[in-house]
């Protein structure tokens, strides 16, 4: 079986190459036999110190650290769907509620980004490379189950097409593509992207299924106990409910050195630090709410795991890094609490940190330059004198 | 006159003021929710140039150079004041629905530039085609603009609806981002993005 799709590949490939039929397509094939088979190329001069972590295993691992969220994910939409419904279910029938929802979602989210992305490698003359796959997964985790998927290639194309092509594709982008298409949606189409009748799948009319979120938003006390939403039976997002399912993912992140534990830390201490401010404040419930309640709701745990982390959009700098997350918690809590209209601050606090990222590296490198010319100098002193 | 064309056309093109010169944009961002108050709009700022530049270029020898900025906020700010009298009087909707950014045109930096770069040291009748163009070239983009966000934020054009009632029946929502602000700019820069992509020699070579 392997053999035969070698050789299918190999008798096809002149035709790709320079001067063959399809000529204009030679990245899209590129893509697809890098993707069925390693690349037996090796340079030829010199030598090179090779890293084993290229693009496609950092993205791979992402995914594979996305898989508990998914999965726990898939299972919630079931779950909450026949909760709601108030039917019982036995436990393959809620997961292929769950898939039936889920997996239409992810395929147009897939087709849609990766046909817009194979485009521009044509046009541009690149490799198609293996920036999408993260996002694309991405995506369907953040956007709840219910989603017209009309709606889901839009925001996935204005996402690829704005949100990265426009800078220049993987690596260039300045703001996280996964957020651009929750931030798309949630300003486009408010009415699927928010309120109380959105997070739980095939909702009947009279069943609230507002998000801890949604419920503070509101005014509303009566909180899920911490312990469920912890291991995350509540109306959400598909991967953002369960903490555990997400610290699962952020483990494997954290054990490989892909994602970066200073942004996480510095994520979790900032939210924690405005929570802890907020109850000294107190002036409303909202206020009084524990601080670690935030971590627990809606989008944070996921926001700082997996879209904080981004390599491409977040500070790279150390110092930067810290003040990059404490930024994403402060400001994540602070619209929580603050502006009712937006009841999950995690997306545009960290949007809008995106953008400020390498300000923040700019600062950091400018202020390190200095402290060492500062030093220089009084060394040539001492050594003047 | 061998040069009318290109002082018209050029402005539509290669020295568009809002997607070359980026000059006009609030203004741009402001007007192009809708495509009737964006066309009033370009007609308002195409005059307006025009005139202007007309009547700087005639003057253009009496203006100390000291004071002639406000020589030239004068005569713009009179032909604002105008038009805005004149929408009033004759199309008074679509005036309310463009509220200040009738009077908002004479801070509008196309006009400015024109009078500074062109009317400064040209004849009146060049003048007058430059203003002219510049105008249109602005109207060009505010109504591309509008025409998208129109018909993807209401579904509608000039205020009839496009989109037919099948589609709503469908599952089909209007786009309420293309309402919201941002969305002008994001269009506009897309103009730009296409617009660069055809004429490679506009691209400034950024490499260092």
């Amino acid at each position: 079986m392997i053999k035969k799709l070698r050789h299918f590949v190999d008798k096809t490939k002149p035709n790709f190459t320079e001067g063959g039929k399809y000529a204009w397509l030679q990245s899209t094939f590129e893509a697809f036999e890098s993707f069925l088979f390693v690349p037996d190329e090796t340079t030829k001069r010199g030598c090179h110190v090779r890293d084993a972590i290229d693009l496609k295993r950092t993205m791979i691992t992402v995914v594979i650290a996305l898989m508990p969220a998914l999965l726990f994910g898939i299972w919630n939409i079931g779950y909450q769907h026949f909760k709601a419904v108030a039917e019982c279910a036995t436990f393959w029938q809620i997961i292929g509620f769950g898939l039936l929802k889920a997996l239409p979602v992810i395929v147009v989210s897939y087709i849609t980004g990766l046909a817009i992305e194979f485009a521009f490698a044509q046009i541009r003359h690149h490799q198609v490379n293996e920036g999408y796959l993260v996002t694309g997964m991405l995506i369907p985790m953040v956007l709840p189950p219910d989603i017209p998927l009309w709606m889901v290639a839009v925001a996935t194309a204005f996402a690829v097409l704005i949100g990265k092509e426009a800078f220049g594709g993987t690596g260039m982008n300045l703001v996280n593509p996964a957020l651009t298409a929750r931030a798309f949606l949630f300003f486009a189409y408010p009415s699927v992207m928010s309120g109380d009748k959105v997070w739980i799948a095939d909702q009947p009319d009279a069943f609230s299924g507002a998000t801890p979120l949604g419920i503070l938003a509101n005014g509303g006390t009566n909180l899920p106990d911490a312990w469920t939403m912890i291991w995350g039976g509540i109306p959400g997002s598909m991967g953002e409910t369960s903490v555990i399912a997400i610290t699962l993912g952020a483990i494997l992140l954290l054990m490989t050195g892909i994602a970066s534990w200073r942004i996480m830390l510095s994520v979790i201490f900032g939210g924690g630090l405005m929570g802890l401010l907020f109850n000294a404040i107190g002036a409303n419930e909202y206020m009084q709410l524990p601080f670690y309640y935030h971590y627990l709701m809606g989008g944070f745990m996921f926001g700082a795991v997996f879209m904080a982390t981004d390599p491409v959009t977040a500070a790279q700098t150390n110092t930067g890094k810290w003040i990059y997350g404490l930024l994403i918690g402060i400001f994540a809590v602070m619209l929580r609490v603050l502006n009712s209209a937006y009841a999950e601050g995690m997306m545009l606090s960290i949007l809008l940190m995106n953008c400020f990222a390498p300000l923040i590296d700019h600062c950091v490198i400018a202020r390190n330059i200095k402290k060492r010319q500062k030093r220089a100098i009084v060394q040539q002193k001492t050594f003047a004198r | 006159m061998p040069n009318v064309k290109k002082l018209i056309i050029e402005p539509l093109r290669k020295t568009n003021p809002v997607t070359v010169l980026v000059l006009g944009i609030c203004s741009c961002l402001a007007v192009t929710a809708q495509l009737k108050p964006a066309l009033v709009m370009g007609a308002s700022v195409t005059v307006v140039t025009a005139f202007s530049n007309l009547i700087i270029s005639l003057l253009r020898k009496g203006i100390p150079s000291r004071i002639r900025i406000i020589v030239q906020l004068v005569v713009v700010a009179t032909l604002v004041i105008l038009i805005d009298q004149f929408l009033k009087a004759f199309a008074y909707n679509v005036s309310k629905q463009l509220s200040v950014y009738v009077g908002l045109i004479i801070t509008n930096c196309i006009i400015m530039g024109r009078l500074e770069a062109f009317a400064l040291s040209h004849g009146s009748w060049e003048s007058f085609l430059d203003g002219l163009g510049n105008g249109l070239g602005y109207s060009l983009i505010l109504v591309i603009v509008a025409f998208f966000r129109e018909l993807f934020g209401s579904g509608t054009l000039l205020g009839y609806p496009i989109i037919p009632s099948s589609f709503y029946e469908a599952g089909y929502q209007n786009n309420g981002l293309m309402i919201l602000p941002p969305m002008a700019l994001i269009v506009v820069g897309i103009i730009i993005w296409i617009q660069r992509t055809r004429n490679p020699e506009m691209q400034e070579n950024n490499q260092k």
